[in-house]
């Protein structure tokens, strides 16, 4: 496989590692520092596996002003920082280096205020993304964005990357639905942007920071918006008897002027490798799926269903089935949100993230399955069709380093392709290690130069999550 | 302000021009159809860099739900264009000419640069989140992209954001991309007359926890609903828009959840666009110059805000935003009361107050902005500087300076 270099560990540092970790324990309680070598490994690697980094030391501090004072002892020593949530980053956006120190914010995880009446809930970072939801639940709310991940990522990891999920095609991401937050900047001073308002004051520095991949700071607290339930929420199932009939029927929804809550989209083989592994029904004499889920009282997802068959009978659907109730919802639901997870009981897999217009569907799906068929692989496409946000999984066999480089290249030209069709490398894993090398394909190295003109506002070192985002090579001509 | 105007015809040409103003130290001030110049503090310019000649749409494929426009193109070819194909901006930009008694014709770069929002914002986000993508001048004069024209973008840092809400001071927006959303086929407004200010802000609070999806909810004072043909003393207003069946629906439940107030009617769709329409355009407070707040808090301490100020100057306000918005005029040409103002803010809970209509007088002696924290005013300087960093653009369009001349 072809190696994604990191920077070279700075030799000064390395060799002042015990007179480090030294300094750092005298900044947080001893259950707060981890340094022996056993215990840094579960945090040499995020959720992209392939690559392992042990660092100097972790810290898992309980406090922001802990945060703010291993900050400025990092800063003031010129140690690499690497943030961290759950580590559940599938871009390799929080793999360490042998010269960093990681700072997790796993042991910030309460909540801390809900506010009802202006529909926010106010949380230390750590807290995980799923836990908003179900603290709110009860009073019938929730926080909209939700990464498959929801069960275990943190909101600081998705400020970091600016999660999305399956329903952001009503709801938005989360620079959407973030009000506030409480971070650290490098030199371990302390910031408020944002609070309970709808807008803040001055430039949009809340936005910046947002997807900004833990380069402007470490994220200590956030306001975040919560949203009413809906009454109810429905999906249904529609079979075609090609991916490109399917990408149509989704681009006409939406141009009739129907937003559903999601727009799901599966081909064949994911098909095949979600039904056997959730039994969600569905057909299997299809190309491709649809799941589209709409909400409201059961008269209004009836008016709005009713539409949406009408619409999917135009493109001739051979399957439609509509849940009866809320386990069957649950179970279609299931087999979606498994479909990464059971990928891997088959195969390895690479996936990807890039987004395209709604309108370069097909021929992004199309192109895919060439680009795949000529490296000999197989792809398996599962998706957020709604905003164009394509996950084609490439199946490859781990222990084949031919396959492997073969995976690889084929994700980069699909990527290229996205790219090309008017669209983007990433739509919500980040670009991380992964996809560093391929901002030139998106971007001119002045479009480039602008953003880490803007990043070394935050930090004129150059410390905070190194490697990552920007070319290796215009990332060491800053730092220098 | 500045007296001679460049209008490039292309992007490159604006490049050009900014990089001649780069290596001459030449003050650029930006400007669209110039409706909104009198926003800001007083500042010193050699030039109008004008968008007026970069103008039309340049992408829309309605299915994708994005548009892409030059920064000069007016607002209104954009909105004859979504509405032709029954769609929408659905930030629901206000025209704030009357509050200006502007002739202009507002641009749809101005509306990203100002990141100026309706009431829809409420549930449907800002400017700054349909902002998909921006092309621009930096300071240097080199041309930069960000973002694009997809709804899911996480690639490189978000300079889209930091572009909206900047005034211009941070480079010539030249290309914008926005998410548009389908028109609602109806809509209607639930009135409720006569509620008290901390009687319609629970109202407000107890709606908007409801699934009806509450489109727009703002509480107008006797005296402005009155204005707005709304007659029946204060009148707190909630509207509902998607499909007839949706809107009737959740018209049942919005009903439900409020029986409370006793004293409620409902609006059609004609008069209840007319209603949206002035709030939109804060059109209760346009044709006067008298000192105008636009302030900023959590939804419920609104009326709190208000009320606090006006127990110590004369004036009238109304809320939008569920409260979070508020809207307030004050009485006195004369004065601005800044110091009240922003002290009411900070004892209700924080927020931020901009001082959006004034004389040039007391626009020289007042932050129109809100003053920062000195660590967030550090780093936003520093972000600035990373954009313009000769300070050509806008200089001191955002930052107060003490009162000082500007330099």
């Amino acid at each position: 496989m072809n190696q994604i270099r990191f920077l070279d560990p700075r030799p000064d540092i390395v060799a002042r590692r015990d007179e480090i970790r030294a300094g750092l324990a005298e900044l947080v309680p001893a259950d707060c520092l981890v340094t022996e070598e056993r215990e840094l490994v579960p945090f040499e690697t995020d959720a992209f596996t392939a690559y392992r980094r042990v660092p100097l030391a972790v810290v898992l501090p309980e406090t922001t002003e802990q945060v703010a004072a291993v900050m400025k002892y990092c800063s003031a020593n010129g140690v690499p920082v690497i943030p961290r949530g759950a580590g559940t980053s599938l871009a390799g956006g929080a793999i360490p280096q042998e010269d960093a120190v990681v700072i997790g914010v796993s042991k910030m995880s309460r909540i801390l205020e809900i506010d009802f009446e202006n529909r926010t809930a106010r949380v230390q970072a750590g807290v995980t993304n799923l836990r908003i939801s179900d603290e709110v639940s009860a009073d019938g709310f929730f926080y909209a964005p939700d990464p498959s991940s929801q069960l275990a990522c943190t909101i600081a990891g998705n400020i970091g990357m600016n999660s999305g999920g399956a329903h952001c095609l009503k709801y938005g991401v989360t620079t959407n639905n973030l009000l506030g937050v409480k971070m650290v900047l490098q030199d371990g001073t302390v910031i408020e942007l944002g609070g309970k308002a709808l807008d803040a004051e001055g430039y949009d520095l809340l936005g910046l920071v947002c997807g900004s991949e833990g380069q402007l700071g470490i994220i200590t607290e956030a306001v975040v918006r919560l949203i009413a339930k809906p009454e109810g929420a429905r999906p249904v199932l529609f079979g075609f008897d090609s991916s490109e009939v399917a990408g149509a029927c989704v681009a006409d929804i939406i141009g009739e002027g129907i937003i559903p809550v999601a727009i799901e989209f599966m081909d064949k083989p994911a098909i095949d490798i979600c039904e056997a592994f959730a039994h969600a029904g569905y057909p299997m004499d299809v190309e491709a799926l649809l799941i589209v889920e709409v909400e409201g009282s059961d008269d209004e997802m009836d008016a709005m269903l009713k539409k949406i068959i009408a619409i999917a009978r135009k493109h001739d659907v051979k399957r439609v089935k509509e849940s009866q109730s809320a386990m069957e919802a649950a179970t279609i639901w299931k087999g979606r949100k498994s479909a990464f997870g059971a990928t891997g009981r088959v195969a390895d897999y690479i996936c990807m993230d890039g987004t395209v217009p709604l309108g370069q569907l097909s021929h992004v799906l199309r192109e895919t399955s060439n680009i795949v068929d000529r490296y000999g692989l197989r792809v398996a496409n599962v998706f957020h069709a709604g905003d164009g946000n394509m996950h084609p999984l490439i199946l490859y066999n781990v222990n084949d380093p031919e396959e492997a480089e073969k995976a690889e290249a084929a994700g980069a030209e699909i990527l290229k392709l996205c790219v090309d069709a008017g669209g983007c490398l990433t739509g919500e894993h980040g670009v991380g290690i992964e996809k560093r090398d391929l901002m030139l394909h998106q971007f001119t190295e002045t479009d480039l130069n602008q953003q880490m003109r803007v990043r070394a506002a935050f930090d004129p070192s150059w410390l905070l999550n190194p490697s990552k985002v920007f070319p290796l090579d215009l990332e060491m001509r800053k730092a220098n | 302000m500045a007296t001679e105007t460049v209008a490039p015809a292309c992007e490159e040409e604006a490049a050009e021009i900014v990089r001649e103003a780069a290596a001459k130290g030449i003050h650029l001030e930006i400007a669209g159809g110039g409706t909104k110049r009198g926003i800001g503090q007083i500042f010193q310019a050699d030039r109008l860099l004008s968008t007026a000649g970069l103008t039309g749409i340049s992408h829309y494929d309605p299915a994708e739900l994005v548009l892409t426009a030059r920064a000069g193109t007016p607002v209104a070819e954009i909105e004859a264009a979504l509405a032709e194909n029954g769609q929408m901006l659905a930030f629901e930009p206000g025209d704030w000419r009357g509050l200006f008694g502007a002739n202009g014709i507002p641009t749809i770069g101005a509306l990203a640069a100002a990141n100026i929002s309706g009431p829809r914002r409420l549930i449907a986000g800002a400017a700054r989140d349909a902002l998909l993508g921006v092309r621009f001048v930096n300071g240097a004069g080199e041309v930069i992209k960000n973002g694009g024209r997809v709804m899911k973008n996480v690639t490189g840092l978000d300079l889209v954001k930091l572009m909206a809400g900047s005034w211009g001071t941070l480079g010539l927006v030249t290309e914008v991309s926005f998410k548009v959303l389908p028109r609602a086929e109806t809509e209607t407004t639930l009135v409720i007359h006569g509620a008290h200010e901390d009687e319609a802000a629970n109202l407000m609070a107890a709606a908007m926890g409801t699934s009806a999806e509450v489109s727009g909810a703002a509480h107008l004072p006797e005296s402005v609903a009155k204005r707005s043909g709304l007659d029946g003393g204060s009148a707190t207003v909630l509207r509902l828009e998607g499909f007839p069946e949706s809107v009737a629906a959740r018209l049942g439940r919005l009903k439900a959840a409020l029986r409370s107030a006793a004293n409620a009617s409902e609006m059609d769709e004609t008069a209840s666009k007319s209603l949206w329409a002035d709030i939109r355009d804060v059109a209760p407070f346009a044709g006067t110059m008298k000192p105008l707040w636009k302030i900023s808090v959590a939804p419920l301490a609104g009326h709190d805000v208000a009320a606090m100020i006006l127990r110590e100057v004369r004036g009238e306000a109304f809320h939008d935003w569920q409260g979070g918005l508020v809207w307030l005029q004050l009485d006195e040409e004369g004065d601005a009361s800044a110091g009240i103002v922003r002290s009411a803010v900070a004892k209700c809970g924080g927020g931020h107050a901009t001082l959006i209509r004034a004389a040039e007088d007391i626009r020289a002696v007042t932050p129109v902005f809100q003053p920062q924290a000195a660590p967030v005013a550090a780093l936003a300087e520093r972000v600035r500087a990373a954009l313009d960093p000769a300070g050509i653009f806008n200089p001191g369009k955002m930052v107060w300076n003490g009162g000082r001349k500007a330099a």
